[in-house]
């Protein structure tokens, strides 16, 4: 799909202490019999962020309802987040509650192309790094994190981490192109490539 | 230079490598086989409609409904509206776009991963995706073959074609011949233990060794379904003569002077002697024992006659955090043993113990007992077809006398989208390959075994060592 282009994001965060947090965290199997693409924020994190099944009563105990992280839009965890099942709908609530970048240790392969085709910014960071990041935010919930594409940079307060892109995500997520589209324009090519397989690995 | 089986599929798949800035990277490769189901579909062609696009090879791409579907009842609406208008929209973008759909009550109908293979849909040095993360089951057929996001599931249906970067390889060799009663579950857990959950990120699996090379098709399935497990994005198995003759004959596998071209091509698909990967791992089959998972993701995975593990067992600081909220949420005692451990709930069934196989092995612990009081047990067959032939073997006439469900096929309890859910609190033994919190059911807990330990936790009412009843 066609988005527009992300560069600079600044705000606070919300720190999810945790390893391995799978996509049946991120949004559980209930919510997945929907049709499209939006209205999943408010499912995020169903079984840690409410007591009851029908989301009426907040676990005042998870991270997401502390009021000093109301109106974050960055998200800091720890390794290999995003495991498990393939569903985009992890990228889409966490996109549709308000997050714009996910900062951890380490992203499940299958995860971490989807943040990329939905403008999602996964970013990587070293576990010492991400140490420092989670002190930064208990001192100060209301810290601002400056997250910078183009640099490859994440700077809060004093502290600044550079980060690793791949080329091919950075241009993606800075121009948000359209993946598809680029691919069609090479149409040509698939063709060729189609009439160049022996007949019996033709469809 | 020498290269790897993956290096081989990679290289025959690349349509463009072009290196521009936009690209990377990353090549445009071709794919050959595209499953699909109702999950991961409906805002895949929601997107091609709003712009206005076809789907390009509707002849390369195969549907089935399998993950919201009742195993009670062949209506789409058993399980509610919700479910029934995703599975309805399948079947209206299948037969608008032409694609061969295998519905509920279709004699091909199963879970994508059981049916696509026992078809012969699934052939070697294929590149094979589907929106599912199990999609790595079809590494069995020295396929690559690997789950992707619904934006990625839009981008083949538009152009068959995929941008991917390659990943790092890793050989994972089991030597030796597996003991009495040890399974191909048992192998893949013992592998996921030992490399961790996130293991095998960022890498194809290549599985090999002698303990590999004598497993039939159904138990490689099993092991490179769960490759997923440890974070690989594929698993492999080289093609051998075992996988020619599961396929010859299959309704869409090559015949005739196809089949002898198609074999000349296979016979060529395997790593070089000596090719080099980027990690190895190295597994002795005799020292496997039953596995049986005690945490809350598969790598937190211990022998049947292990003690629970203490958070203090653990080095690093995470994975102690981790135990810690594992022993927790699965209400455990380090130390404690799990022949204690009662279990109301077992689940034999899903994309990794669905077979027919598996239906043998657990048939044959049924037919020794009867389920424990207390205990609801349910199987559930990976396929139509696995369902027929299991009661042509009178497979679930054993299992109904021991007071097991036999239900209609479908993903079912191994993530409970349909309304096989557990309750708060209920412990299971499942032949799934997800122990996440809440997968089975909210505030349920889970322990992954193979269907011959899940076939004893029922009969006993506790875990088992399956080696007693052999």
């Amino acid at each position: 799909m066609t988005t527009t282009g992300i560069n600079i994001h600044t705000g606070s965060a919300v720190p999810l202490n945790q390893a391995n947090v799978d996509t049946d965290q991120i949004i559980p199997k209930q919510f997945l019999t929907a049709v499209t693409r939006s209205g999943y924020g408010k499912h995020l994190f169903h079984d840690w962020r409410y007591l009851d099944q029908h989301e009426q009563v907040p676990n005042p105990d998870f991270v997401l309802n502390k009021a000093q992280h109301q109106g974050a839009s960055v998200l800091l965890t720890r390794e290999n987040f995003g495991c498990g099942s393939s569903r985009e709908h992890a990228p889409w609530s966490l996109d549709d509650y308000g997050f714009k970048v996910v900062i951890g240790t380490s992203f499940a392969d299958i995860f971490y192309d989807n943040c990329i085709n939905n403008q999602l910014l996964p970013v990587q960071l070293a576990s010492e790094q991400m140490d420092q990041l989670f002190d930064a935010v208990a001192n100060d919930a209301s810290v601002q994190i400056t997250v910078n594409l183009q640099q490859q940079k994440v700077t809060v307060g004093e502290l600044s981490f550079s980060f690793y892109i791949a080329e091919q995500h950075k241009t993606n997520l800075l121009k948000g192109l359209d993946a598809i589209g680029q691919t069609l324009e090479l149409d040509a090519k698939i063709t060729e490539f189609e009439n160049n397989l022996p007949e019996w690995q033709r469809a | 230079m020498a290269t790897t089986l993956y290096d081989k599929i990679w290289q025959a798949h690349i349509v463009d490598a072009k290196k521009t800035s936009e690209t990377g990277e990353e090549k445009l490769i071709y794919i050959d086989r595209h499953l699909i189901h109702e999950v991961t579909t409906p805002q895949a062609f929601a997107g091609l409609h709003e712009k206005g696009r076809k789907v390009r090879c509707p002849e390369r791409t195969f549907a089935t409904m399998d993950h919201s579907i009742s195993t009670r009842s062949l209506a789409l609406d058993a399980c509610g509206p919700t479910n029934k208008l995703q599975l309805q929209t399948l079947a209206d973008n299948c037969e608008k776009h032409g694609i061969e759909l295998f519905p509920v009550g279709h004699q091909k109908q199963g879970i994508v991963h059981v049916m696509g293979p026992e078809i012969g849909l699934i052939q070697p040095g294929m590149t094979v995706v589907c929106g599912d993360s199990h999609t790595a089951t079809h590494g069995a057929f020295g396929a690559l073959a690997f789950g992707i996001g619904t934006s990625q599931v839009e981008h083949v249906l538009a152009s068959q074609t995929l941008k991917q970067s390659k990943a790092k390889s890793m050989k994972v060799q089991v030597n030796g011949s597996l003991p009495i009663g040890i399974t191909a579950k048992d192998i893949i857990l013992a592998i996921i233990g030992k490399i961790g959950h996130a293991g095998a990120t960022g890498h194809v699996i290549e599985y090999c060794g002698a303990a590999i090379s004598a497993l039939s098709m159904e138990e490689r399935m099993t092991v490179c379904n769960m490759s997923i497990e440890a974070g690989a994005k594929a698993g492999l198995i080289a093609p051998d003569q075992t996988t020619f003759d599961y396929l010859e004959g299959r309704e869409y596998a090559p015949k005739g002077d196809h089949w002898t071209q198609a074999m000349a091509y296979w016979a060529s698909l395997e790593s070089d002697k000596d090719a080099s990967f980027d990690t190895i791992i190295q597994l002795n089959a005799a020292d496997i024992t039953p596995q049986v998972t005690w945490g809350t993701n598969p790598g937190q995975v211990i022998g049947v006659n292990q003690p629970v593990p203490a958070p203090s067992d653990f080095s690093d600081p995470i994975d102690k955090d981790s135990a810690n909220k594992a022993l927790k949420y699965m209400d455990l005692e380090p130390g404690q043993k799990l022949a204690d451990l009662s279990v109301n709930n077992v689940f034999i069934g899903s994309c990794t113990n669905g077979r027919i196989e598996d239906m043998r092995a657990a048939a044959a612990i049924a037919k020794q007992g009867k389920v424990a009081k207390g205990v609801t047990a349910i199987v559930v067959p990976g396929s139509v077809s696995v369902k027929q032939q299991a009661e042509a073997e009178q497979l679930d006439k054993i299992f109904i006398e021991a007071g097991f469900e036999w239900r209609l096929p479908g993903c079912s309890m191994c993530l409970g989208m349909n309304d096989d859910v557990l309750k708060q609190g209920d412990r299971c033994a499942s032949t799934s390959n997800r122990n996440f919190e809440g997968r089975q059911g909210r505030g349920a807990r889970t322990h992954l075994v193979s269907p011959a330990m899940a076939a004893a936790a029922a009969l006993a009412g506790h875990f088992a060592d399956v080696r007693d009843y052999q």
